[in-house]
């Protein structure tokens, strides 16, 4: 490992709670601006965080507080493996690994509105994945080479190559941020008819937790999208920034939709755009 | 000031309000008043909340569900009844089945007046309440 990966590394570690909470603020103000209102300091979601875990911490099953600390590591770790320029496809394994402990959290409270939520996450995950998995195929197709740097490094921008890639990855990123018309698991506002869901039964620390490790989560799949640009970095974080914007302008203008059509509509997606893209990409290269 | 005052987590409950109060609770979270400037969220999981808002008076069918969600907020905690209903029992306070305030029941810390109590006077309660989830943090360290 050389000193350059152990300095990105702990970049990450620092930034990526600092940016991803910076994000979140910036997205509840552009919310509030498109709902008329002025909106919360772009500090609110650390003074969030910060008093959460200040408060008690409700739990209702031994098994809880492991799983919320393992979900954290394990995106984390994910984040980590990103940025140390390991191999992509094991970064993204292990995101999803940091999922299951979310949805185990959420199950091991026995509570009605956590056991939807949780079932709901589940399908989610079920909708959202194939894609998340795909994207590092394509982008080895396109570069021939898993490892980040060597990606990052592209002369040649993969999205020329894997523009359906890109854009069924932007459909399910919305499905990864929980947001508007995807957010099944915990409903937007904790006093619409899930109340939360997923989090229900999470308090104070644990819920800090939830929304730290949702932080790390948004910047690891901001970085995946960015790495679609290879050295290209001033267009990718330009195109990048437009995405999460429109993200929030999705969000807003959506009301949520049944699990059934975000599940069809994902894969759909997935494999028009997808595995198209990859199919149409390996025919050009056995041309 | 400590963080519990920049981001107090609001439960609505309404006891046997005639909505009054609570259309008032609701227009203090619309562009109008926007308490989402001072980092409150309406939130409604008891789990998640700090300050506990509740409109209407205590009668013998809510009196467990209020002790219920009580119960269930962590500490620390404020209650905060809305409305002249939840302060006293207003003119419900003779009938049959109703218990009067809410301070019958569970430890009320800010009392907002009113019939139906003024946004204004809704948002000034839940600040006053602050203090007192200040001090109650203290208190537990």
């Amino acid at each position: 490992m050389s000193a350059f990966s152990i300095v990105l590394i702990i970049l990450f570690l620092i930034l990526a709670p600092i940016l991803g909470g910076f994000i979140a603020g910036v997205d509840r103000i552009i919310t509030a601006r498109m709902q008329g209102r002025v909106g919360p300091p772009v500090r609110q979601p650390f003074y969030d965080v910060l008093k959460l875990f200040g408060k008690e911490n409700l739990v209702v099953n031994r098994f809880h507080v492991d799983y919320v600390a393992c979900s954290l590591i394990f995106t984390v770790l994910a984040g980590a493996i990103f940025f140390g320029g390991a191999n992509l496809l094991l970064a993204v394994f292990a995101m999803i690994v940091g999922g299951v402990f979310i949805v185990l959290a959420a199950y091991c409270t026995n509570s009605p509105y956590a056991l939807i939520g949780a079932e709901r996450e589940l399908l989610q995950m079920l909708a959202a994945e194939p894609m998340i998995l795909l994207a590092p195929v394509g982008l080895y197709m396109a570069t021939g080479s898993f490892n980040v740097y060597e990606i990052a490094a592209a002369q040649h921008a993969p999205i020329f190559h894997l523009p359906g890639v890109y854009i069924a990855l932007c459909y399910v990123f919305t499905i990864k941020l929980r947001k508007s018309p995807f957010d099944l698991s915990t409903s937007h506002h904790g006093h619409q008819e899930l109340v939360k869901g997923l989090t229900t039964e999470f308090a104070g620390p644990s819920l800090a937790v939830f929304e730290i490790t949702h932080w790390y989560e948004t910047i690891f799949m901001l970085a995946m999208l960015f790495l679609f640009f290879g050295s290209h970095w001033f267009w990718g974080i330009i195109i990048t920034v437009l995405v999460y914007l429109s993200e929030i302008f999705i969000d807003n203008i959506n009301a949520r939709i049944k699990w059934e059509l975000m599940l069809a509509s994902a894969w759909g997606i997935t494999i028009i755009l997808g595995v198209g893209n990859l199919l149409v990409l390996f025919f050009i290269n056995k041309l | 000031m400590g963080y519990f005052a920049k981001s107090p987590w609001v439960l609505h409950y309404d006891g046997s309000s005639c909505n009054g109060c609570d259309i008032e609770v609701l227009a203090a979270l619309m562009p109008k008043y926007d308490i989402e400037r001072f980092g409150i969220i309406n939130t409604g999981n008891p789990k998640h909340a700090d300050v506990f808002l509740i409109t209407g008076s205590v009668n013998t069918q809510n009196i467990d569900v209020i002790k219920n969600i009580y119960n269930q907020m962590g500490e620390p905690k404020v209650v905060v009844a809305v409305g002249a209903c939840a302060c006293t029992g207003h003119f419900f306070a003779e009938c049959y089945n109703t218990l009067g305030g809410v301070d019958k029941v569970i430890p009320v810390d800010v009392y907002a007046p009113g019939c139906a109590c003024r946004p204004e006077a809704i948002i000034d309660a839940v600040v006053q309440g602050l203090g007192a989830l200040e001090e109650k943090k203290k208190n537990i360290k």
